[in-house]
């Protein structure tokens, strides 16, 4: 990414954002509310254009409809996928995109119960879309994303309405899909602390650029404290860091 | 007995020599063709969020088939533009629009005064009101067999080609998008579609009954199945075994075949998931209480 800047509307989102992502890491994106995350998304699908500069992903420009990269979206708007199938709404992710109707095929069910055994969804694949817990509609969306077999994973808050043990779950299926398949992961979250054993760097919104930065060089109070807008603590440990909020 | 009491040269006619009656069987090939589109457009009307929409887009084209007569124009063509205006109208508003509803609803009241007033200002017809309003299946003619019939066609084949693509982009926009579909085309292409169907079923039910034939059947079959291709040809099944009954009941009892048609679908609605739980465990996802509730 290279000088690039972002306005929506009239509105400028944010500028000045160069910068690389290796291809293989685990990168979270952090910032406040409105900072532009789903916007920086949006920018890699190729949904909006940037105003100044360009933008490379996996070494082509961006572009729409690209099956490379598998998608995640915020507050997945599944409002009307409740009849559906789990099982469909993966193949959809695959077949979806073709003329016809129907979703039979035998190569295509193959394929969707490989996509459902790497989210560990096997169990409840023949389930509704609406029967099944947030967590488990969560790894439907994975699995759906992953059909395409994608080189790279754009997750936009996927920890959002999930308890510990099941954002715990989320990190570490990510971090297998990222460690086992060399996918490039770019994990759009507010609360670091359930990725920082995984990630290795950051890219972070704030005051109108998004920085990038590896974990070990940009994790430290200075930056939390400005990033939260609140005073905060890192406390490191063997296997990663977790940090506090103090009053 | 419905039936006989239309054809006054025919006193003795039993049923089964009515079913033979050129009326009757224009009735029954129109009847068919509706329930044909009728369970692929439901569910899809379903599944996008459109039930009120359904019945707005009737509604609006009311006031067309009124002034289509007013000008001396067939009816049903003043149905067919009026409800794709509409159809339009309400995709071009978008699923984001805060007070949707209040539009839509405002929209449809005024648009039903429009359509009394073009009455009125014509020849006043209590027969074509009650019509437009409950639907009058014995009254349609071989051209509009004719013109149904192309318009299923065209409906139909469009909906095979885009099946699958309206399918990402109805339950799954962000993705479908992110995908490359173009999720405004495919809305507005399926809108045109809807709305074409719509004004060929207000024909048989009326602008009232629009739902029972339109969205009843895909509601009964949703909560049934979850395989998208099921649903569509149980709720086409449902459609045509309603429509069917209510010709046939007709010729035998004093009722109006639209009562016969909506109650025959709306006692499917209510007694097949029943039937089905009790030969084993259904559950009804939320789509179906959120269609009992628009
Ligand atoms: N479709 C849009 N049209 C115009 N402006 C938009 C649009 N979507 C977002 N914005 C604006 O762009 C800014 C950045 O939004 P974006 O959704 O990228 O933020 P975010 O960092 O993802 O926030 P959140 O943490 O709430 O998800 C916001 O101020 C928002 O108002
Ligand atoms: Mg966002």
């Amino acid at each position: 990414m290279h000088d690039v800047a972002v306005h929506r509307g009239k509105r400028l989102i944010w500028s000045n954002a160069t910068f690389d992502v290796p291809v293989g890491s685990f990168t979270a994106v952090i910032g406040p509310n409105g900072s532009g995350k789903s916007t920086l998304v949006n920018l890699l699908l190729g949904g909006i254009k940037p105003s100044t500069g360009s933008i490379d992903v996996l070494g082509a420009p961006t572009r729409t409809g690209n099956p490379e990269i598998g998608l995640v979206p915020q507050n997945h708007s599944l409002a009307h996928a409740g009849s559906i199938l789990c099982r469909d709404l993966v193949a959809l992710g695959l077949a979806g995109t073709r003329w016809g109707v129907g979703l039979h095929g035998r190569d295509l069910a193959a394929t969707v119960d490989e996509a459902l055994a790497a989210v560990d969804a096997q169990s409840f694949g023949h389930l509704r879309f609406g029967e099944v817990s947030g967590g488990q509609q969560q790894r439907i969306s994975i699995a759906q994303a992953l059909i395409t077999k994608p080189r790279m994973l754009l997750l936009d808050e996927p920890l959002s309405g999930l308890d510990l043990a099941g954002q715990v779950d989320i990190v570490e299926l990510v971090h297998h899909i990222n460690h086992e398949r060399g996918v490039t992961v770019l994990f759009v979250t507010h609360d670091l602390n359930p990725l920082l054993a995984h990630i290795d760097s950051l890219i972070y919104l704030i005051d109108g650029t998004p920085e990038f930065g590896m974990v070990d060089d940009v994790v430290d109070s200075g930056l939390l404290t400005r990033l939260y807008g609140t005073p905060v603590q890192v406390t490191r440990s063997a296997d990663g860091c977790v940090f506090t909020r103090t009053e | 007995m419905f039936i006989a009491t239309l054809v006054s040269d025919q006193e003795a006619a039993s049923g089964l020599e009515l079913l033979n009656t050129p009326f009757m069987i224009n009735a029954l090939i129109a009847g068919t063709l509706i329930a044909l589109a009728s369970g692929a457009i439901g569910y899809f009307v379903l599944l996008r969020d459109l039930p009120f929409a359904t019945h707005a887009v009737a509604h609006i084209g009311f006031p067309g088939a009124t002034l289509a007569v007013l000008l001396g124009v067939s009816a049903v063509f003043g149905l067919i533009a009026a409800c794709t205006i509409g159809g339009l109208a309400i995709g071009a508003m978008g699923h984001r629009a805060r007070n949707r509803e209040v539009v839509t609803g405002t929209v449809l009241a005024f648009a039903t005064g429009l359509g009394i007033l073009f009455n009125s200002l014509g020849s006043a017809q209590t027969n074509l009101l009650t019509n437009l309003l409950f639907g009058n299946i014995l009254a349609i003619t071989t051209d509009q067999v004719v013109v149904f019939a192309v318009i299923v066609a065209i409906v139909l084949a469009v909906l095979a080609l885009i099946g699958r693509k309206l399918l990402f982009a109805s339950v799954d926009p962000d993705v479908a998008a992110a995908r490359g579909l173009n999720t405004r085309a495919l809305s507005a292409v399926f809108l045109v579609a809807m709305s074409l169907i719509i004004a060929i079923s207000v024909t048989v039910v009326g602008v009232l009954l629009i739902f029972a034939l339109l969205v009843t059947p895909a509601a009964t079959a949703i909560r049934l199945t979850a395989k998208p291709t099921l649903v569509v040809a149980l709720a086409s099944v449902i459609a045509l075994v309603s429509v069917w009954g209510g010709l046939i009941v007709a010729t035998y009892q004093p009722w109006p075949p639209s009562f016969v048609i909506t109650t025959i679908a709306c006692v499917f609605w209510v007694l097949l998931p029943q039937l089905a739980r009790l030969r084993g465990p259904v559950a009804a996802p939320q789509i179906a209480t959120q269609t009992a509730s628009s």
